[in-house]
């Protein structure tokens, strides 16, 4: 195995290519997947410089598979990631729900296109908004971050690993085909690795471990297998020793902390950006790509003469809930673009309570909104 | 300079999505603007019509379309009746003069170059999309000839560099020569 490789400079890549240097950034050293367009650019990218930097890559029989290695790569001590799209995507969310039960640290890209089924494998879509926040069964929280661009899918990708081992959790990259394909300029810099996050490890000797008691905060700290500490992990809901207790006093304890360990933290979690919001009549409140067709829509509009602002949604989920209730009671209205039938519009009009308008901006997905169709929904709104 | 839009249009193999990657690349690195571009995915850009398009601007770029190109290189007929044919006066229309048959109603003062012949006659047909870039630098200053032949030169194989120079010197002589006619 060759040393690591560092690889810096100013790059015109795709934003697949873009992620799967984020990852080698970020540390990762484990990728199982199974191609599928438009993902199989992050797999490619992995598949050449895993081996470069002592990592392992594997292609699985399929995507079941491929999230259920990532996981058992990363109880082996590496940070692990997959990369999928559309039904890919559907297919890894039994194990995703695993994840979150076993609490392991791992990071899932969906670079997503139009559905549902097949639907078009090379297009755009936005449609799995909501299968990122409930797909899999049970109560839980999880994290998924959307990016605009090559360089913001490098950056995000690193800030993934970073929660994922903060929290113990999978993080989901909602990225889209556009962001996927699209190249751009990107700087990859130095990261240092120690300003990287990593999962704690056990502070006890071996024979005082147990791997779901937490000490300080709500995540426990995780061993490593083959170390020597003993441990055993289920799907079950299972106590602080990791052994199956089927019963509604075990199932309260370990549901609300694995709720609350992301709930309690969303301040440190949820990340936005907002544009001309302070004196915004109209919010155009929009996430991944449809950000940048919404900014160019907001200048037009400000153009006209419309107060218009926007508030880019940089963490999905958890929802950036407080914030929208806050510029619900400053605002007339929100608008939401989205290349979807209507998902995250409807956590904004939740959380908006009535207080300010809010109009869905639909798009079925095969392209994204011409700026002047989201311009148009401003228009109508300001009358 | 605000925003700049090329579209690179023809079939799959004719070195489209390179070509775009070039000028991108010369645009965002080596100009040190911002450069979006964004192309045909799938079978259509591996024989079938095949597109690239290049937003070039020296601010952040929001929308990554083409909405009114500044230029366009045309190289085949489906192409230039998909997006040559309609385009405003003002868009700079570049066609491979063997591939495409201009309407000179429509375009009277189209620029056009045999490009592909002249990779022919060098020996190696791939290299029509690097005359092309050539001859776009003398004509077109949404990026630097410097920039472009940096960018190429960091885009094609190795051991390809000087063949890949003298392809884009063609092109760029091409224009020199025939300046007045093209």
């Amino acid at each position: 195995m060759t040393e690591y490789q560092e690889l810096t400079g100013k790059f015109f890549i795709n934003g697949d290519v873009a992620c799967a240097e984020g990852a080698i950034s970020a540390g990762c050293r484990f990728f199982a997947g199974y191609p599928i367009t438009p993902a199989t650019e992050v797999a490619e990218r992995m598949s050449t410089r895993l081996p470069q930097v002592g990592g392992i890559y594997i292609q699985m029989e399929d995507e079941l598979a491929s999230m259920n290695a990532v996981l058992g790569a990363s109880w082996a001590g590496v940070k692990a990631m997959t990369a999928t799209s559309g039904p890919g995507f559907s297919l890894m969310m039994e194990n995703v729900g695993l994840g979150v039960m076993l609490e392991t640290p791992c990071v899932l890209v969906n670079i997503q296109r139009a559905g549902p089924s097949t639907g078009l494998p090379t297009l755009v879509g936005q449609q799995d908004m909501m299968q990122a926040r409930w797909g899999s069964h049970g109560s839980y929280e999880i994290i998924a971050l959307a990016p605009i661009s090559p360089q913001d899918i490098f950056d995000l990708t690193i800030t993934a690993f970073d929660l994922s081992e903060k929290y113990r959790i999978p993080v989901l990259i909602m990225s889209d085909e556009v962001v996927g394909h699209m190249s751009e300029k990107v700087v990859i810099p130095h990261v240092a690795p120690e300003s990287l996050l990593n999962r704690r490890r056990p502070e006890v000797p071996p024979g005082e471990y147990l791997p779901y008691k937490t000490d300080v905060g709500l995540v426990p700290p995780m061993a490593v297998a083959g170390e020597g500490y003993r441990f055993h992990v289920t799907g079950l809901t299972h106590d602080e020793r990791g052994y199956p207790v089927m019963t509604a006093d075990a199932q309260d304890r370990l549901i609300r902390r694995l709720v609350d360990k992301i709930r309690l933290n969303r301040d440190d979690i949820i990340k936005y950006k907002e544009t001309q919001v302070e004196d915004a009549d109209i919010i155009v409140c929009a996430y991944g790509i449809t950000t940048r067709i919404a900014q160019f829509a907001v200048k037009m509009a400000r153009d006209e003469g419309i107060r218009a602002g926007l508030l880019q949604l940089i963490t999905v989920w958890p929802f950036a809930e407080e914030r929208v209730r806050e510029l619900s009671l400053q605002t007339k209205a929100f608008v939401v673009p989205e290349i979807n039938y209507g998902q995250i519009v409807l956590e904004v009009e939740r959380c908006a309570g009535g207080k300010a308008r809010t109009i869905l901006v639909p798009h079925m997905g095969g392209g994204v909104h011409s700026p002047e169709t989201i311009l148009e929904a401003i228009r109508e709104t300001a009358q | 300079m605000g925003r700049k839009e090329i579209r690179v249009a023809g079939f799959g193999g004719q070195g489209i999505v390179l070509s775009g990657s070039i000028v991108g690349k010369a645009a965002s690195i080596f100009d040190k603007g911002f450069a979006a571009l964004t192309q045909s995915y799938g079978p259509e850009s591996r024989g079938g019509s095949c597109r690239a398009e290049v937003i070039v601007s020296d601010v952040p770029i929001d929308y990554p379309y083409v909405v009114s190109p500044q230029v366009q290189i045309i190289l085949s007929q489906d192409a230039y009746a998909e997006y040559g044919r309609n385009a405003p006066p003002e868009t700079l229309l570049i066609v491979d003069s063997d591939l495409v048959k201009i309407d000179p109603s429509q375009n009277p003062k189209p620029l056009s170059i045999p490009a592909s012949r002249m990779a022919q006659d060098l020996g190696r047909p791939v290299v029509a999309n690097i005359i092309m870039l050539g001859f776009l630098a003398v004509r077109s200053d949404i990026v630097s000839c410097e920039a472009l032949k940096k960018a190429i030169l960091d885009s094609v194989p190795a051991g390809t560099e000087d063949f890949n120079m003298k392809a884009f010197e063609l092109g760029y002589n091409y224009d020199i020569e025939h300046g007045s006619e093209v």
